[in-house]
């Protein structure tokens, strides 16, 4: 079926210094789809990531959400046109509780001063509050919703963190590298998770290194090397790929042999 | 009530709606240390409208608030545009550009000082330090405080969250102002005299401290550290000279011990009613029918 993309990175270029960390990159992001964005350490991925998200500024190209350009909009109102991220760094706030975290990821979605003061945190049965709480119950987070966030294990953290970013109800989610340091039983917890995300509508484009969690995730896979997009198809065949295969040897890893893992 | 101690309750109070000033802004992540600053453009406003212009104490707490409130608006501009150290420089000079002008002015008495007309009672006094408590307790509660407390753990995230940074720092800056200006105007009509002396740098550096020491991450920190700054001092009275080492000293053991200040959002969480019996507040968490 035809689908027009969500997503389109045109000719996206960003130097730092004398590095160009993203070299005329350009790739859509279909409609409804779970997209993988992989490479080698230092490839990019990240800044990629950043440039999406208005963290810096493009040096060339630009990036178009729903038909729209949105490389000149503030970091901020991007979150309101429809993409949402997660870190690769787990980047909660440390002395907000589980469920303020989750509902300062609905920030965007709160619209005028009745919305912002709005006393939130004392509706114990507020819309604000069941919609989060409803949210982490789907994804299967059982914590108390006071706990102190620094006091939950990695994998619950990591997992907090994409129910943060799903809560402004994006129609991109961004995730970076939302596997590492799961355990196995996590990671199908995971990737169950975010098919059901996914089947609700939510085109997902994913950073990972799992090669296993992507075979499972993703249909489609891009590669990126040196700030270059050396990959752009089908994940089944990204391991077959010369161009692909080079990369990662380059870096002296190899890209799942045997097809579980591309470190 | 004593004269001693309805004295206390008003610079308690005072105390604590000054208090409140520092801690909005401090609660997102920045740190004013020209609080005497904000507060003497309150009192000295209020003391000038009641007493050259002879407007009673209603008009003229309004209108010292609103000078204050600009004053902090106006501020906030070039001093968010420093970070960290700089910004507690930046306030600081603002402190101290204030006192200056004051003491050197003849149309504010200069090093005399000014007498202000209207008198206001204790009991106003304690009616304003209620109403800006429960004021900021709710903004705390409310989604702006979320950001506001989004903001101090994380500028970037929140940013990225949707949360306009730069709106909040500003707004902030100017409801600090306000508080401050509320809490110098009614200095200025109980104790009916103000000098520029009494709003110096070691006010400023106080304040700070004791909203530091009672936690910034919730709005009872204030209320802590206040009770504690102002009650402190009074109690150790007897010790003579050495209270102040003993002040000194209890003030590094609490930096020390507990760097993020008396109340936290932690600790507020676990001495809520709601979380006594961990099994029932829990369920009445859950979603019926969620799924
Ligand atoms: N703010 C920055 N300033 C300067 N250089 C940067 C900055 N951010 C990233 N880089 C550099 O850009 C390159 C790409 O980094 P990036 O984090 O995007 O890689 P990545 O593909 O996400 O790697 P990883 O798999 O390790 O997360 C690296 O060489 C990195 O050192
Ligand atoms: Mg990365």
């Amino acid at each position: 079926m035809p689908v027009e993309p969500i997503l389109s990175l045109k000719q996206v270029t960003k130097r730092f210094g004398g590095l160009t960390v993203a070299d005329q990159v350009s790739f859509d992001v279909p409609q409804g789809s779970r997209m993988a964005l992989i490479g080698p350490n230092g490839a990019g991925k990240t800044t990629l990531f950043n440039l999406m998200s208005g963290v810096y500024p493009l040096d060339g190209g630009s990036i178009w959400l729903e038909g729209r350009q949105i490389d000149g909009l503030p970091s901020r109102q991007r979150i309101g046109a429809g993409l949402s991220r997660s870190f690769q760094n787990i980047r909660l706030m440390p002395h907000l509780s589980v469920i303020e975290n989750v509902m300062l990821g609905q920030h965007a979605k709160a619209s005028g001063l009745g919305d912002l003061m709005t006393p939130i945190l004392w509706q114990r049965a507020g819309r604000w509050r069941q919609m989060a709480i409803e949210r982490l119950e789907a994804a299967g987070i059982d914590v108390h919703p006071d706990a102190e966030v620094s006091s939950l294990p990695y994998g619950v953290r990591k997992k907090i963190e994409v129910v943060r970013a799903l809560m402004s109800s994006p129609s991109l989610l961004m995730l970076d590298e939302p596997a590492a340091g799961l355990n196995p039983r996590e990671t199908a917890e995971l990737s169950a998770f975010l098919k059901d995300v996914a089947a609700d509508g939510v085109t997902l484009l994913v950073v990972e290194h799992d090669m296993s969690f992507v075979h499972d995730l993703c249909e489609r896979t891009v590669v990126l090397n040196f700030g270059r997009l050396i990959y752009n198809g089908a994940t089944r065949s990204v391991q077959d790929d010369a161009a692909v295969r080079e990369a990662y040897l380059g870096s002296r890893r190899v890209a799942g042999d045997g097809g579980d893992r591309a470190a | 009530m004593s004269g001693y101690a309805s004295g206390i309750v008003a610079i308690l109070c005072i105390n604590l709606i000054f208090a409140y000033a520092i801690f909005v802004t401090a609660a997102a992540g920045q740190l004013n240390l020209g609080g005497a600053g904000f507060q003497a453009i309150g009192a000295y406003a209020a003391a000038w409208l009641s007493s050259s212009a002879h407007m009673p104490a209603n008009v003229t707490i309004p209108l010292a608030i609103l000078a204050s409130a600009l004053v902090g608006f106006v501020i906030s501009f070039p001093v968010l545009r420093t970070r960290g150290v700089y910004m507690v420089l930046a306030t600081f000079a603002f402190g101290q550009f204030v006192s200056g002008f004051l003491l050197r002015s003849p149309t504010f008495g200069g090093a005399i000082g000014m007498v202000v007309a209207d008198y206001i009672g204790v009991g106003a006094l304690v009616i304003c330090a209620v109403v800006t408590t429960l004021l900021v307790f709710f903004l705390m509660a409310s989604r702006l405080g979320l950001a506001i407390r989004s903001i101090h753990d994380d500028e970037l995230v929140s940013t990225i969250m949707g949360v306009n940074v730069r709106a909040v720092q500003v707004a902030m800056f100017t409801l600090g102002g306000a508080l401050a200006g509320l809490s110098g105007a009614l200095y200025a009509h109980h104790f009916s005299f103000v000098e520029a002396q009494y709003f110096n740098s070691l006010l400023s550096i106080y304040v700070l401290l004791f909203v530091l020491i009672g936690g910034t991450q919730t709005a009872w920190g204030p209320l802590v550290g206040s009770l504690f700054f102002t009650l402190l001092p009074e109690l150790m009275r007897v010790g003579g000279s050495w209270r102040y080492v003993v002040f000194g000293v209890v003030i590094v053991l609490m930096m020390v011990l507990r760097p993020q200040g008396i109340v936290t959002r932690a600790l507020v969480a676990r001495l809520s009613p709601r979380n006594w019996w961990p099994a029932s507040s829990r369920a009445a968490t859950r979603v019926s029918d969620a799924g």
